[in-house]
């Protein structure tokens, strides 16, 4: 059995006292996308902060290959190869493209040109923007200024809180083709999806979240031809 | 034409006003970088300038002591030092600790620390005024009659050029930092949305040490600048100060640094200005009223326009 590159285990956590994650255990493993989907409030976005440190984990672990990083503060998980994009506020709005992507590759020790010119191959829209204030551009844009930032350290996994939420049904396709291409380059992903449907397509596994635990698990196919997951949030019309 | 309005106007309003606003340039640029980067309104920093102003005139003094003259602008780099030191212990010690809680908190930590330092220096160097490089400045000759052979006499003495030169430097100097350094570029990111700097594993307690350290160089030199134009050193100046600063901060836009600049320089000149006859003989404003010229800036901007000119954050 192959080493997951990223799992939680029997986590328990939440904001002070309030506690939100009752029992999740989820794990991603190389090359694979994993989406995690489920209705609002179920502690989605949650899920994701807890792997970052950024909340209280009463129980349970994060591993990271191998290596417990429970309880970690945010900058030393980055530093570990942990790539995260918020859902929102996630671009320097007033620093051009290419200074967004600088302040990415902070704890990048070299080769920093190089990476920038790779994100621009993975992302040509934004070469042309490179001196534009990120802030200027449109949802979409954004959205991949967000993810080529992240991209600019060596991550071991990316994380992804809703990248398509509040954007055209034109700019998800092109944000869902993306996360392929970034697939394609070796980067695992665990992604957070509102659009189950579109992001159970794109993804190897997915997890249905409710009330704070995993309720189904199973490839991407599998969850999306679910009858019962299908009526429950995928918006019924099947 | 020169003669009948130029000269008085240039040269009595136009040139103090420019110096005053350079001066709360400066003292603005400090402002705006905390609000803009630690989020909160440090009270303190008119005392830090002119602790800053009082330390270039003790290393002056120490110098003068040893049969040497310096001047200003070179004792201000020690100066500086300590006052950097200052600024980072006072965050350490007094700012860091709230770092997490309510803004209020380091607020009230920070109006704390300005009656701290300022009853130091009353301890340490007295509560009266020191003449600081005593005597009449002279306007400089070669620029007299240089502009007065054009036919329009500029008479300004060397130590307004100094403050000017020196504020240009600053500014250029702070605009490459920002522009062109990675720690600048981080200083705005940080600027822009702490949270977002955080989880993109940017270090944020170095752009917080490196927003302390640009704030106490900005703020040593509008606090020498300030007691360059008047001479004189008073333990109250960083308090007067502190009013306008906040204002030029406002006017151009919080976390903004070329907003405080420029807002700096358009208080500078409103104060000044307002007390030129522009009705009648009499000045428009008693120039008693001053520092009610830039109070009124700053509410009409908090009104109308509370992001201020160059769309700054407005809260």
């Amino acid at each position: 059995m192959t080493q997951p590159v990223l799992s939680l285990n029997n986590l328990k956590a939440g904001y002070g006292q309030t506690e939100i994650l009752h029992d999740l255990s989820i794990y991603v493993n190389p090359n694979e996308i994993v989406a995690i989907i489920g209705p609002n409030g179920a502690g989605k976005s949650t899920a994701m902060k807890s792997v970052l440190g950024l909340l209280n984990i009463r129980e349970g672990s994060v591993v990271l290959n191998g290596e417990d990083i429970t309880d970690t503060p945010a900058q030393k998980v980055i530093e570990k190869g942990i790539s995260y994009v918020p859902q929102t506020n996630n671009v320097f709005v007033n620093l051009s493209v290419q200074e967004n992507l600088e302040m990415g590759a902070w704890t990048r020790p070299n080769g920093v040109e190089a990476r920038i010119a790779e994100m621009y191959e993975l992302f040509p829209d934004l070469a042309e923007k490179r001196n534009q204030a990120a802030g200027s551009l449109s949802g979409g844009q954004r959205q991949m200024v967000a993810m080529a930032k992240a991209l600019m350290v060596d991550a071991k996994i990316l994380l992804l809180d809703e990248p398509t939420a509040g954007l055209s049904p034109k700019y998800r396709g092109e944000i869902f083709s993306t996360i392929q291409k970034i697939k394609n380059t070796g980067v695992p992903i665990l992604i957070v999806e509102q659009n189950a449907k579109q992001a159970l397509g794109v993804s190897d596994r997915g997890y249905v979240l409710v009330d704070g635990a995993n309720r189904h698990t199973g490839t991407g196919e599998e969850l999306a031809n679910d009858p019962e997951i299908a009526r429950m949030f995928l918006g019924g019309g099947h | 034409m020169w003669d009948a309005f130029g000269f008085e106007f240039v040269n009595f309003y136009l040139i103090p006003g420019l110096v005053l606003g350079c001066i709360y340039a400066l003292g603005a640029i400090g402002i705006t970088l905390t609000f803009g980067i630690l989020r909160f309104a440090n009270f303190a920093h008119g005392e830090i300038m002119m602790s800053g102003a009082y330390l270039t005139y003790t290393v002056m003094a120490i110098v003068a002591g040893a049969g040497l003259s310096l001047h200003p602008l070179v004792a201000m780099v020690p100066a500086a030092f300590m006052v950097i030191l200052l600024f980072l212990g006072t965050d350490r010690y007094f700012y860091k600790p709230f770092r997490k809680e309510d803004t209020i908190k380091v607020v009230m930590a920070s109006f704390g620390m300005m009656l701290i330092i300022r009853s130091a220096v009353q301890v340490i160097w007295g509560p009266n005024q020191i003449a600081f490089v005593p005597g009449i400045a002279k306007p400089n000759a070669w620029l007299q009659s240089f502009t007065g052979d054009l036919g329009a006499m500029i008479i300004m003495p060397n130590k307004h050029l100094f403050i000017f030169a020196g504020t240009v430097i600053i500014v250029i100097a702070l605009g490459y930092l920002l522009n062109r350094t990675r720690i600048g570029k981080a200083m705005r990111a940080v600027s822009d949305s702490p949270d977002l700097a955080h989880v993109t594993g940017i270090n944020v307690d170095k752009v917080i040490n490196a927003t302390w350290i640009v704030g106490g160089i900005c703020a040593t030199a509008a606090g020498v600048f300030l007691v360059m134009d008047t001479q004189t050193l008073e333990t109250t100046m960083g308090f007067r100060m502190l009013l306008p600063m906040f204002a030029a901060a406002i006017l151009g836009g919080i976390g903004k640094p070329y907003g405080a600049v420029f807002g700096g320089l358009v208080i500078g000149l409103a104060e000044e200005l307002s007390a030129y006859p522009w009705i009648g003989d009499a000045p428009l404003l008693s120039p008693g009223y001053k520092t009610g010229v830039a109070f009124a800036i700053m509410v009409i901007m908090l009104i109308v326009r509370p992001q201020g000119l160059f769309k700054g954050r407005s809260f």
